[in-house]
Order: C-alpha cells, then sequence, then structure tokens
C-alpha cells in the first residue's frame, strides 16, 4: 500500500509540475490557500495557541496577505521552518512566501535567488547577561563565554564585532531559542547573544526578570522581513503592497476600528486609493479594489499588528524604537499610493 | 553383646514444621542477604539508599505537588509564589493540561481524532493473529484489510484510492497465475509486478475517480502538515517497523543469495544505507529532494520521511536477521534440501521461523531504536512531540517552561518503549523450544 501511496504521489508529482509554471498568484487561488512558511516558535512572532490557532506578528503578515489575495484570512497553511529547511521550502515553492524573521542581506537576497519584499522589524543583535556580572558595555565581554545560535547571521556578527574590538570570546553553539536558554540560565554561558527581540522575549520568560540586563550595544543591522521567490514579481508586488498598505494605514490612521467608516469615502485622496475607492490600484496587482481594506481589517494596521503582538502591553513588552513610523522618529515608512 | 543404646525416651511422632528464623526470611531476610551481608555491602547500600531517598526527595514534589490549573507560566509561578513562598521548586503542568491533545494529535482536526484512533485500534486487530496463538483465521483479513484502510482512516479523501489500490495487487497477483502457469515463474513474477505497477500508475486513478462520481464515498481530507505530535512519531515508528521488516528479510536472504546481480545490489544497499546517518537521509528527504524534482512538485514531505525511515530501519534489519539465519547449524539448510524443499519452501518452513526466533531480541531493540529515532524529524521542522514542545515554548504564555514539557515527552516514549520490550520478552518465552 505504500508503495502505491507512493507512486500514486509521484503521479501527482508529474501532474502538478505542469501546472507550477503558472504564477504563484494563480496557484495560490487555484490551492485556495496560502502556504506561508513561519518559524517553528519564536514568542511574539509565531506559535500556535491553546486552540492550534497561529499567531504572532510573522503570522500576522501571512494573514494579511491571505486575506488580500484570498478574501479570507485563515485560508493560510502555516509550515512551520527551521532555520536551515526555509530556504529551500521557499526555493522549491513548498511554501509561497517565508515570513519567518529573516533577515535581509546581499547574498540572501542575490545568491540565494529570493526578493525581501520589505522590512517589518528592524532588530540588532545585542547581549544579554546577569546583573551579578557587573558588566555595563559589551566591551567588557572580553574572554566570556556566549551561547549562540548556530546557523543565523548573528554567528557572523559576533565573530566580526569581537574581532573588531580586538577581544576573545569562547562560542558555545546552540541549536534553538530555548536550549539557548536553558543553558544560560544554567550558567553554561556568561552571556546570551541573539536578536534583540528574542533577547527580550527570553529575558520576560525568567523567573526573575530584573536580575538580567540587556547591554545597550546593537552590535548588527537585522532587518527581518517576509521574502518571496526570484522570478515571479507579479506576486513579489503582492506581498510588498500589502505591507505597504499595512503601513501607510497606519500612517493614516486608518484602524480596525475605523476602516468600514473611512471606506465610504473620505476627503484624503491617499486615503480613498488604499482603501479602493478612487483609483484602480486592486486591479494593477490583479486583485479586486478591496484587497488593501481587507488586508487592514485581517489584523488592524502595522501598529495595531505591533502593539497586539510585540508590543509594550504584552509579555515581550517591545517599544517602537527604530520600528516607529518615520513621522515618529522611526524607519517605517512606506512609497505613496498612487 | 552389650545393648549400646538404652535410651530412656524416643520420640515417636515427628515434630510441626518451624517457621524459619525471622533474620531469614521476608522482608527482613532479604535485606540482610541482599543489602547488609557484609561491611562494605552495608556501606554501598546505605549510600545508595540515600541517593535514592535525596532523588525521590526532590523529584516527587516538584511531581505531585505541581499546579495543574494555570493558563500561563506567569500565573503557575503566581500560584506556587502564594502557596510555597519563594524559592519552592514545583512543575507547572497546566501547560500539559492546555496543550494535551496537541500533544498528541497535532494540528489534527480535534472532531475527527476517532479516525486515528480506530486506525490504532484496528491496527492491534491487525497484529493480534501475528501476536497471539489461537486466533480464528478469520482475523486475518482484518490484518489484510489495515494497510489500506489506515492511511484512509488518517488521511481521509475518497474511499475508493484504497480499494483501487488493493485492486493493483489483485491484479498483479491474477497476471502473475496465469503467466506463470503458462510460461515460467520468473517471467510470471516480472509480468505480474509490471501488470501491478501499470495498474496503479495509469488506471487506479481514473477508475477511483469515475468510482467516486458514481457511488461517493468521501471522507474529510486531513493534510499531511496537520499531523502531529505523538500521532506523527507512532504513525512513522508503525510504519517504519511493518515494512522495514519484510524488507529487511529480503535484504538479508538476498546479501546471502547465489545470484550475483541480487547479491551486490542488496550489498551495496545495506552498506550505503548504514554508512549514512539518519538525520541525513531525513534531509535528504526534506531539503535535496526538493531540488531534483520539478519546481512546484507537492510531494508529501510525511511521505519522504516515510521512505527514508523504512530504507534505514530496513537496512539495520536486514542484519540483524543476517546474524539470525548465520547462526543457524548448516545441518538445518541441509536438512531442508535433504526433503527436497525448494528455496523458498525451505526459507518459509524450516530456515526463516528459526532464524527469526533468534534474531528477536535485536529485531525488538532495532524496533525501539527506530520509534525513538523518529524525533530527529523535528530537526526538518516536521511538528512530532520535540517539534510541538519548541512550538509550545513559542507561546508567550509558555515560553521558559522546560522540564514539564521534555519530561511529559519522556515519559510517553518510556511508556511505548517499556511495552514493546516486555512484548519482546513475551514473545521470547512463548517461542522458546529449546530443552
Amino acid at each position: 500500500m505504500k508503495k502505491s501511496v507512493f507512486i500514486g504521489a509521484l503521479t501527482v508529482a508529474s501532474l502538478t509540475a505542469g501546472i507550477a509554471a503558472a504564477g504563484t498568484l494563480d496557484d495560490v487561488k487555484a490551492r485556495g490557500k496560502l502556504n506561508c512558511g513561519v518559524s517553528t516558535g519564536l514568542v511574539g512572532f509565531a506559535s500556535p495557541d491553546a486552540n492550534g490557532k497561529w499567531e504572532g506578528y510573522d503570522v500576522a503578515i501571512c494573514r494579511a496577505v491571505a486575506a488580500a489575495v484570498l478574501g479570507d484570512n485563515t485560508a493560510v497553511e502555516f509550515v512551520p521552518l527551521s532555520s536551515k529547511t526555509r530556504f529551500t521550502a521557499l526555493a522549491s515553492g513548498e511554501v509561497d512566501v517565508l515570513a519567518r524573521n529573516t533577515t535581509w542581506t546581499l547574498s540572501r537576497d542575490v545568491d540565494l535567488k529570493f526578493d525581501f519584499v520589505g522590512v517589518n522589524y528592524y532588530d540588532g543583535q545585542g547581549f544579554l547577561i546577569p546583573k551579578s556580572m557587573g558588566v555595563t558595555s559589551a566591551k567588557e565581554l572580553d574572554g566570556a563565554t556566549v551561547c549562540i545560535q548556530s546557523g543565523t547571521t548573528t554567528e557572523l556578527n559576533l565573530a566580526d564585532y569581537f574581532r573588531v574590538n580586538g577581544i576573545s570570546y569562547e562560542p558555545v553553539p546552540v541549536e534553538g531559542n530555548s536550549e539557548a536558554q536553558k543553558l544560560y540560565l544554567a550558567g553554561a554561558c556568561d552571556t546570551l547573544t541573539t536578536d534583540g527581540s528574542a533577547l527580550a522575549a527570553t529575558r520576560a520568560a525568567f523567573e526573575k526578570p530584573d536580575d538580567h540586563i540587556v547591554l545597550p550595544e546593537i552590535i548588527s543591522k537585522e532587518p527581518l522581513g517576509p521574502l518571496v521567490r526570484h522570478g515571479d514579481n507579479e506576486w513579489g508586488d503582492i506581498v510588498r503592497w500589502t505591507l505597504n498598505a499595512l503601513i501607510s494605514a497606519e500612517e493614516y490612521d486608518i484602524t480596525s476600528a475605523n476602516i468600514e467608516e473611512l471606506s465610504k469615502g473620505t476627503n484624503n485622496p491617499e486615503i480613498n486609493r488604499i482603501l479602493g475607492t478612487e483609483g484602480n490600484m486592486g486591479e494593477m496587482l490583479g486583485l479586486d479594489a478591496d484587497w488593501a481594506k481587507r488586508a487592514i481589517m485581517s489584523g488592524g494596521n502595522f501598529g495595531e499588528i505591533f502593539e497586539a503582538n510585540i508590543g509594550e502591553k504584552t509579555p515581550i513588552g517591545l517599544s517602537r524604537g527604530l520600528n516607529a513610523l518615520w513621522t515618529e522618529g522611526g524607519l517605517i515608512y512606506s512609497p505613496p499610493f498612487r | 553383646m552389650t545393648m549400646i543404646n538404652d535410651q530412656s525416651y524416643v520420640r515417636t511422632e515427628m515434630l510441626g514444621e518451624k517457621s524459619p528464623p525471622v533474620s531469614n526470611v521476608g522482608i527482613i531476610g532479604w535485606m540482610k542477604n541482599n543489602l547488609f551481608s557484609s561491611p562494605l555491602n552495608i556501606v554501598l547500600s546505605l549510600l545508595s539508599i540515600f541517593a535514592i531517598y535525596s532523588v525521590l526527595a526532590a523529584l516527587l514534589p516538584w511531581v505531585f505537588g505541581g499546579v495543574w490549573y494555570a493558563s500561563s507560566l506567569t500565573e503557575c509561578r503566581a500560584i506556587l509564589f502564594e502557596i510555597h513562598g519563594e524559592a519552592t521548586k514545583r512543575a507547572c503542568w497546566g501547560v500539559i493540561r492546555e496543550r494535551f491533545w496537541q500533544l498528541m494529535y497535532g494540528f489534527y482536526p480535534s472532531d475527527l481524532y476517532w479516525r486515528p484512533n480506530l486506525a490504532l485500534v484496528w491496527l492491534f486487530a491487525a497484529i493480534a493473529p501475528v501476536l497471539f496463538n489461537g486466533l480464528p483465521k478469520k482475523m486475518l483479513l482484518v490484518s489484510v484489510a489495515f494497510p489500506f484502510v489506515a492511511p484512509w482512516l488518517i488521511w481521509g479523501g475518497s474511499f475508493w484510492v484504497p480499494v483501487m489500490a488493493f485492486m493493483g495487487f489483485v491484479v498483479g497477483f491474477l497476471v502473475h497465475r496465469i503467466t506463470s502457469k503458462t510460461i515460467s515463474s520468473l517471467v510470471g513474477i516480472i509480468l505480474g509486478v509490471l501488470a501491478a505497477l501499470l495498474w496503479w500508475l495509469l488506471l487506479s486513478g481514473p477508475i477511483a475517480e469515475m468510482m467516486e462520481s458514481i457511488v461517493p464515498l468521501e471522507i474529510t481530507k486531513v493534510g499531511s502538515r496537520q499531523i502531529g505530535g505523538f500521532m506523527l512519531a507512532i504513525l512513522l515508528g508503525i510504519t517504519g517497523i511493518t515494512l522495514s521488516f519484510p524488507i529487511g528479510i529480503v535484504l538479508a536472504l538476498g546479501r546471502l543469495s547465489n545470484l550475483v546481480i541480487v547479491k551486490a545490489l542488496c550489498v551495496g544497499f545495506i552498506e550505503f544505507i548504514r554508512g549514512v546517518p539518519l538525520i541525513t537521509l531525513l534531509f535528504v528527504a526534506s531539503v535535496l529532494l526538493n531540488y531534483f524534482l520539478p519546481k512546484g512538485t507537492q510531494f508529501d514531505i510525511i511521505l519522504r520521511v516515510m521512505i527514508m525511515i523504512t530504507f534505514f530501519a530496513a537496512a539495520y534489519m536486514a542484519e540483524v536477521i543476517r546474524g539470525g539465519l548465520a547462526a543457524l547449524p548448516k545441518g538445518q539448510y541441509e536438512a531442508a534440501d535433504a526433503l527436497g524443499l525448494d528455496y523458498w519452501q525451505a526459507q518459509r518452513l524450516i530456515i526463516l521461523p528459526q532464524a527469526l526466533k533468534i534474531s528477536i531480541p535485536g529485531i525488538v531493540s532495532n524496533f525501539i531504536g527506530l520509534f525513538k529515532d523518529t524525533t530527529l524529524v523535528s530537526i526538518i521542522a516536521l511538528s512530532d512531540p520535540l517539534g510541538w514542545v519548541k512550538l509550545i515554548q513559542g507561546n508567550a504564555e509558555w515560553n521558559g517552561v522546560i522540564w514539564e514539557l521534555y519530561g511529559f515527552v519522556a515519559f510517553v516514549f518510556f511508556l511505548f518503549c517499556f511495552g514493546m520490550s516486555r512484548y519482546s520478552m513475551y514473545l521470547e518465552r512463548k517461542l522458546q523450544t529449546g530443552h
């Protein structure tokens, strides 16, 4: 029987191989579901709740895209991917979008042949240390043992930073965040380094968070964003402008509370263009006029998504910082809807 | 002659049996003989008792004093603080209570849990004739139906697909019967396999679709990504175990065969698979195959992993069984020849029953190893129990829960593996024919 399933699968495989040549948008529409690659559990960014419903900051992007394309923000098949399997899953077409706190780098963009459609979180690598160590700057970490996740950009950043500052360290490679947490708490390493957002989440889960501090130095730029495959620009545009719609929505104060009101038409042409009452933005993207409205209604605008998943009222308690709108001193900026 | 014996008293009846001294029987006697029989033993025993006591004194309150009703780690810690004050370590079992079904079934829809459950019950019914003597022969029908019904129950879809898959075997068998009688048995085998393959590749799909349109018998489909938790581990374990066993036998026989090509193929397969770590094969299944297959190919990830695990287990199984075959005295082979049995008859009636019996401990420890190896799939991001541990830790409510989750997973694995090893001991005793 297994053999027959195998052969059956091969036949199906050869049949679907012919169809896959069409654009991703058509594939997604035909399937009726968006395949979205997410993290295998990262606090605040992607994890299933007690009812098996995925939630998180990255998950919200997937849901917004599904709402824009399919009109249903639950029509998403979430595919948990590890840091090692994420790129092949995207390259092979197993997922349509990868929203898995992935740093935008030149080699990933160019060599691995992906398109980063934007940045949804500006992160940076930091250090978490026990207060009792009495260290106030990363430059004082000479000779420290450092817990670090293998196979990520943080590993390379760490090497660069210590080399530039002419100090030495001893790496303790770990596989995932919870292992890192365990080793750090057990005292196997003096300091834990990873993206600032993850450090905040880790610290929040400690029994006594106040005994630990995040050092002020941010040693790297980690712009995290959703990405798609090279070569299907129509699909890339849809994901990019869905993200931009969420950002613009925050800029123009379109919230999930007032969106119905605003979509009846306003005096602001930009809002009208976003919500589809003016112009033909949706048509240009190959979608209908309401696409952005649905994307925003799926989980609120950029700011609402941030506050609901990782903002200051959540256990993770991240402040907006760099991730505030450009009008409020941050880096979040959307090109105009015109 | 003088009487030496002039005793005035002779006992005429036997004394009643007296119970042995207290210091030799019962718990005291046992302790005296086993724990405190010499000064060295006394010291060692006391040390061991102290060690066991200190472990249990820390563990038991942690396990049994844990908090079951809390919906987040923070809440659990608050409850513990209220009851016990600072610095008391107790388990937060709330995470297990809240996530139990996810750890068991993954994302499988909860209203369909009866389907994998039924498949599991069916499995026990299916292996019952193999495990226990004296069951009616008709039970074998249940066993034959199992490999077709179980995947249908788990993945759902049209009932005609498993029916058509089964028909493939019927077609192959019929072709084999006809051609092997008219031409030769080797040609019969080849033609039979070809006919079955043709059936599966070309005919079974359309016919299943046609039958479905005439008599729709479809149950809700469940995608492979929905399958997770212990259900995935058991699924991978059972497929690996049941498929690797026959494949392993064939490989072992092939390795000992006189046919050069068959032997070379079997040796090559076994040595290649055994020379590569399982995790490499899993990465091939999850990552490398994606590059080779045409873009957009949807070749089910669980199926890929099942195939790799089966290959891996089969190679090891073959070597265990080869050990059993090698342990049989040459006389058994010669006796089979002397009786005029052909190769397959000799294997089936004389060689394999004895060789397999010898190999039982090896086979079972292979099975247990395989079952535990299924946790490696969490590295390629399949959500097996360990994958789910990560997913649960990724939730803000339970971020930081470590011991409870891993402890629970370890406990369930222990139950399964202990059960298997107990069964293998029963089987060895049952098949004991030596004198």
